[in-house]
C-alpha cells in the first residue's frame, strides 16, 4: 500500500525527516521555556512530546496513504509554524494552550478527513455552487440572533453546544472554490472583453455578475460584522485570483481602485477605521489609550532587539491579544529579530511551495485553486504582520498557523491538505498515463 | 495563468522583504529607543526581576538591599529593602514599580543591576558558575554623621548637608521631615498608591528632598558670597573703604529703606562689617557691584544645578535676573544680603563654603563613592573633579579669615570648638511680615585646613520661632556635626 512510485517514497522519505526536525525544533523551544520557570521539568513533559511526535507520524501516514506522491514540504512547515505557536501560547496562557492542543488535534483530523473525503480537486470543481451557498451561509451565520455573537467588537462568532467558532474561517477555503472554478471558466471571456468602450474592451456583464455579487455579498457582510481583516483579505484574495486568472493587470487596476474607494467610504462611515488609521500614522501620542496595543506590539519587538530575551524571559504577556492578532509581537520579543525572520522565511517557503503547486499544475482548475489558497496563507499573513509591526493599519486577524484560534487552524490545515491533494494529483498524472487506472485501482 | 502567478508569487516575496526591513528597523535600529521608553515596562519589570546589588554607607552600613520574595500573584521576584527607614530616603531614593525609580536608584540603576560593561567585564568568569553580577553602590555618605542630622532636626523642618571641600563627597545630607520608602517599594499597587497620596497631601512634604530640591533666602549666609564678590572685583579690600555706620540704607528709585537686625546702627570696614552681619554695608556694596554682581554669583554656582549624582538631581538656585540692575537697583542692594531674589538650596550654600574653604575651587558634590562587584571588589570610583572655580586663593583666604572672626567674635560664637578653629556665617533669614525667619549656619573646619563644610537650615526658626537667629538655633548644630566629623 505505501507509495509505489520513486517520486513518492523519497518525498515521503524527506517529509518525515523534515517534520521531525521541526519536532525537535518545537521540543527544545518548549523545554527551554520550562527551564525559564525553574530547574525541574514536569513530568507528563514526555507525554506532550510524545503527542506531538504521534500528531506527525498520523499525518504523515494518512499522506503516504492518500497522497503518496504530493509535495513533501508543506506538513514539515505546518509542524514548525504550529509548534512555534503553541510554544508561545503555552508561554502565554497556559490554559489556553491546553485548548489550542485540542484544535491542534482537531486541525490534524481535519487534514486528513480533507485528504480522505477530496480524492480529486475536481470534486469540488463541480460543486461549486454548492460550495459558494455553503461559504455564504457560513458568512451569515453569525449574524443570526441566537447563536451568532459579537467577540472584541466583531461578530464572527457562533456558539454551538460548548464551541466557539468563527465560520468565516470556512468560509474562505469554501468561496475560493468557487471563485477558482467561474473564472477558470469564464477567463477567456473576461480576459477578452466583448465590449468596447472607447479604447477599453469590457467582459459582459453577465460574465462579472455573479462574482460581483459573491464578492459584493462578502464584502457587505464582512463590513456589517466590523471584521476589517477578513474583508480586506476577501478582496485581496478575490483580486489576485481575477488577476490570475485572466493576466489582465486591468483587473489589479481596478481592483484597486475598487479598494481605495471601498476604503475611503468606511473611513468617512466607521469611527473604528478612523481610529485605525490614525493610530497606525503615529499612535504615541495615545499611546495609553487607542495607541496601547500597537505601542505595546512596537515596544516588544524593539526589547526583543536582535537575539531576544529567551523564551519565558520577557514579559509578552503586556501585549493585549497577545496569544491572537499579535503573537507574532510575542515571538518577536522573546526570540528577537532571529525568530521573526525564521517566522517570515517559513512563511515565504510555504508561501512560494503553495505558488510552485500551482504552478506545475496541469489542469487550469488547480492552478488557480492552489494559487487562491496560496493568496489566502500569503495575504493573511502579511495583513497581519504587518498590522503588529505598523507597517500598515491593524487588521484584527489571526497569524495562520500561530495564532490562537481553532477555526483559524482546522481552515488552515484543510488549506495544506487541499494543495496536497492538487500536488499529488499532478505528479501522479505526470507520472505515466498508464499508471493511472493503477491509482484509482488502489483505493 | 502561470505567468501571473509567478508575478503574484513575486509580489509575496516583496511583501515579506517590506516586512523583514521594518522588522530590522523596530528590532536593531529603533530597538534602544523602544526599550527605554518610560512607558514600556518590560525593562522595570526585567529590573524588578532580577537581584540587585546593595547600597553601602561609607561605613559599611546596607542601607538598600533586595530579598527573593517567593509571593505569588506579582511579576516580581525580589522585594526591595530599606533596613535605615526614613533616614537614608533622601538620598538612596526608591525601587518603585508604581513611582519609578528616585535617587540612587535611578542614578546607579545600571551598576545595580549590572547592566555596566565594567561589571560585565569583571563578573565575566561568573556566568559560568550561574552567579550573578550585580553591582553595589558604596556612598560618601557616613552613616552616623546621617543619623545625626536626624537627630539634630527631630521635631523642625530643616536640612542639613555636610560634605568633605577637598572631594565634593557628601558626608550627610538629611532634611526632616523624612519618609519611610519601604512602602513604596512594595509590590501591591493598590497599597503603593495609597501611601504616595498620603506622602503627597502631607502639608510638610515629607516626599520632598529639601536639602538639595528646596531653595530659601539665604539671609546673611549670603554674605560670603557678596564679600567675596566684592573682594575679587576690587570694589572694597579688607580694611578699605570703611562704610558709615547707620540704621537703615536708603534705596535708590523708591521709598522703601534696608535695616540692620534689631534696628541697631553698624558699619567699619568689610571685616567689622562682617564680623556684625552688618546690613546697610552688605547693601551698599550689593548697590556698588550692580551688574558686575551677577557674574561673581555665578561663578559661585548660584543660577546653577549643581552636578549632583542623584536623579532627579539637585535644583538650581537663583538670583537677580541679569540685566536688571537699572530698572531694579534695590533687589541688588537685598542680593547683597541674601535677600529679595536670591534663593539657595542648602547643598548650594554649603557648596558656596566649599569654594571658600577649598582655596576658590568647588568640587563636584557626589554622593557615590564606589561601585564594587558581587563579591565587594572595587570596580570603579567616582571620578572626582572640580564643578567650578569660585573665587580666587587670595580672596578664599581672606574670607576664611573673616569667617574665623565670626565664630571667634562675633554672631557665631555658638559654633566655637575647643582646640579647633571654626570658620562660619550665620544667617536669619527674612521671609515676610509676622512669618518666623529661616535659620542659618554655614561653617567649615578645620579653618587652616578644611575637612568638613556644614550647612545647618531650621526652617522659620525650628522651635524658637519669632526669636530664633542663625546663630544660636543653627551654630550649635554645626557644631556639633563638624565635632563628630573630625572625629571628636
Amino acid at each position: 500500500m505505501s507509495a509505489a512510485t520513486t517520486v513518492g517514497r523519497r518525498r515521503r522519505g524527506s517529509e518525515l525527516v523534515l517534520g521531525l526536525l521541526a519536532v525537535v525544533v518545537t521540543a527544545g523551544g518548549y523545554v527551554l521555556l520550562l527551564l525559564a520557570d525553574g530547574p525541574e521539568l514536569p513530568p507528563d513533559l514526555w507525554m506532550i512530546l510524545g503527542a506531538i511526535v504521534g500528531l506527525l507520524v498520523f499525518a504523515h501516514i494518512a499522506i503516504r496513504r492518500l497522497a503518496p506522491r504530493a509535495d513533501d514540504t508543506l506538513l514539515p512547515l505546518a509542524v514548525l509554524l504550529n509548534g512555534l505557536g503553541y510554544i508561545t501560547i503555552s508561554r502565554l496562557d497556559r490554559d489556553l494552550a491546553r485548548v489550542q492542543s485540542l484544535w491542534i488535534a482537531l486541525g490534524v483530523g481535519a487534514f486528513v478527513l480533507t485528504l480522505m473525503i477530496v480524492r480529486r480537486v475536481s470534486l469540488l470543481e463541480r460543486y461549486r455552487y454548492t460550495c459558494l451557498f455553503l461559504g455564504l451561509v457560513a458568512l451569515l451565520l453569525p449574524l443570526v440572533p441566537g447563536i451568532g455573537y459579537e467577540r472584541f467588537g466583531a461578530r464572527l462568532w457562533v456558539q454551538a453546544g460548548p464551541l466557539n467558532f468563527q465560520p468565516g474561517e470556512a468560509a474562505k477555503v469554501l468561496v475560493v472554490v468557487f471563485f477558482a472554478a467561474y473564472l477558470v471558466d469564464k477567463r477567456e471571456l473576461l480576459a477578452a472583453g466583448t465590449r468596447r468602450i472607447g479604447r477599453l474592451h469590457l467582459p459582459d456583464p453577465k460574465h462579472l455578475g455573479p462574482l460581483l455579487l459573491a464578492w459584493g455579498v462578502s464584502i457587505i457582510v464582512m463590513v456589517q460584522q466590523k471584521d476589517l481583516g477578513s474583508s480586506l483579505l476577501f478582496f485581496a484574495v478575490f483580486s489576485a485570483m481575477l488577476y490570475m486568472a485572466t493576466e489582465r493587470a486591468a483587473y489589479l487596476i481596478a481592483g484597486f481602485g475598487l479598494f481605495v474607494s471601498g476604503a475611503l467610504i468606511a473611513y468617512q462611515l466607521y469611527g473604528h477605521v478612523q481610529v485605525r488609521v490614525s493610530t497606525w500614522l503615529d499612535p504615541w501620542p495615545v499611546a495609553d489609550d487607542e495607541g496601547f496595543q500597537i505601542t505595546q506590539s512596537l515596544f516588544a519587538f524593539g526589547t526583543g532587539g536582535f537575539a531576544g530575551t529567551g523564551l519565558g524571559l520577557g514579559s509578552p504577556e503586556k501585549i493585549p491579544n497577545a496569544p491572537t492578532d499579535f503573537v507574532f509581537a510575542a515571538i518577536g520579543e522573546e526570540l528577537g529579530l532571529l525568530g521573526t525572520a525564521a517566522v517570515l522565511i517559513a512563511f515565504l517557503l510555504l508561501v512560494g511551495t503553495g505558488f510552485r503547486i500551482a504552478v506545475r499544475a496541469d489542469r487550469p482548475f488547480s492552478q488557480l485553486f492552489a494559487a487562491g489558497l496560496t493568496a489566502i496563507v500569503g495575504i493573511q499573513t502579511f495583513l497581519i504582520l504587518g498590522g503588529v509591526t505598523r507597517l500598515i493599519p491593524l487588521t484584527g486577524i489571526t497569524l495562520p498557523f500561530i495564532s490562537y484560534g481553532g477555526s483559524s487552524l482546522v481552515a488552515n490545515f484543510v488549506i495544506i491538505a487541499l494543495l496536497l491533494r492538487i500536488s499529488d494529483e499532478t505528479a501522479a498524472r505526470a507520472e505515466a498515463p498508464a499508471r493511472r487506472t493503477a491509482v484509482g485501482g488502489r483505493r | 495563468m502561470n505567468r501571473a502567478i509567478r508575478r503574484v508569487g513575486y509580489a509575496c516575496v516583496l511583501l515579506v522583504v517590506a516586512l523583514i526591513g521594518q522588522l530590522t528597523y523596530l528590532q536593531v535600529f529603533a530597538a534602544d529607543r523602544l526599550a527605554d521608553d518610560p512607558r514600556n515596562v518590560r525593562k522595570a519589570i526585567r529590573d524588578f526581576s532580577r537581584p540587585r546589588g546593595d547600597i553601602i554607607t561609607a561605613d559599611g552600613q546596607v542601607v538598600a538591599r533586595s530579598v527573593p520574595d517567593d509571593a505569588d500573584g506579582d511579576d516580581f521576584d525580589f522585594q526591595r529593602e530599606y533596613p535605615q527607614g526614613d533616614l537614608f530616603a533622601q538620598i538612596v531614593g526608591y525601587q518603585s514599580f508604581v513611582y519609578g525609580n528616585t535617587g540612587v536608584e535611578n542614578e546607579y540603576n545600571d551598576e545595580l543591576v549590572g547592566r555596566d560593561l565594567e561589571l560585565d567585564l569583571r563578573n565575566l568568569p561568573d556566568i559560568l558558575s550561574g552567579k550573578e553580577n550585580t553591582g553595589n553602590v558604596v556612598l560618601t555618605v557616613d552613616s552616623a554623621a546621617q543619623a545625626l542630622a536626624r537627630d539634630l532636626l527631630a521635631g523642625e523642618r530643616g536640612s542639613i548637608v555636610a560634605l568633605d571641600p577637598r572631594t565634593g563627597d557628601i558626608l550627610a545630607m538629611y532634611s526632616n521631615p523624612s519618609y519611610d520608602p519601604n512602602p513604596l517599594a512594595g509590590h501591591d499597587t493598590i497599597a503603593v498608591q495609597a501611601y504616595g497620596d498620603l506622602l503627597q497631601a502631607d502639608p510638610n512634604k515629607p516626599d520632598l528632598p529639601r536639602a538639595y530640591r528646596e531653595r530659601y533666602p539665604p539671609g546673611s549666609t549670603f554674605k560670603t558670597v557678596t564679600a567675596s564678590v566684592a573682594l575679587e572685583t576690587g570694589l572694597v579690600t579688607p580694611t578699605e573703604p570703611v562704610f558709615p555706620s547707620i540704621s537703615e540704607l536708603d534705596l535708590p528709585l523708591t521709598n522703601a529703606t534696608l535695616s540692620n537686625f534689631g534696628g541697631r546702627s553698624c558699619g567699619g570696614n568689610l571685616i567689622q562689617s562682617f564680623r556684625q552681619s552688618c546690613n546697610t554695608t552688605f547693601g551698599q556694596i550689593g548697590l556698588d557691584l550692580g551688574e558686575s554682581f551677577i557674574p561673581g554669583m555665578e561663578a559661585f554656582g548660584v543660577y546653577s544645578a549643581p552636578p549632583l549624582d542623584l536623579s532627579p538631581g539637585a535644583a538650581s538656585s537663583g538670583g537677580p535676573p541679569p540685566g536688571s540692575f537699572q530698572q531694579n537697583q534695590p533687589l541688588f542692594a537685598f542680593a547683597g544680603i541674601g535677600q529679595g531674589d536670591v534663593f539657595v538650596t542648602p547643598l548650594e550654600l554649603a557648596l558656596v563654603g566649599a569654594g571658600i574653604a577649598n582655596s576658590g575651587v568647588i568640587m563636584k558634590p557626589h554622593v557615590m563613592a564606589e561601585i564594587t562587584d558581587a563579591d565587594g571588589g572595587a570596580v570603579r570610583s567616582f571620578d572626582d573633579g572640580s564643578w567650578r572655580t569660585a573665587t580666587s586663593p587670595a580672596t578664599a583666604q581672606t574670607v576664611t579669615g573673616m569667617m574665623i572672626e565670626v565664630v571667634e567674635n562675633g554672631t557665631g560664637t555658638a559654633g566655637q570648638i575647643p582646640g579647633v578653629t571654626v570658620a562660619g556665617k550665620t544667617g536669619t533669614a527674612q521671609i515676610a511680615e509676622g512669618i518666623a525667619p529661616h535659620a542659618w549656619f554655614l561653617a567649615f573646619a578645620p579653618a587652616e585646613d578644611p575637612q568638613v563644610v556644614v550647612a545647618v537650615l531650621v526652617e522659620n526658626g525650628g522651635n524658637a520661632g519669632n526669636d530664633a537667629t542663625g546663630g544660636e538655633v543653627s551654630a550649635p548644630r554645626a557644631r556639633q556635626m563638624i565635632e563628630l566629623l573630625l572625629g571628636r
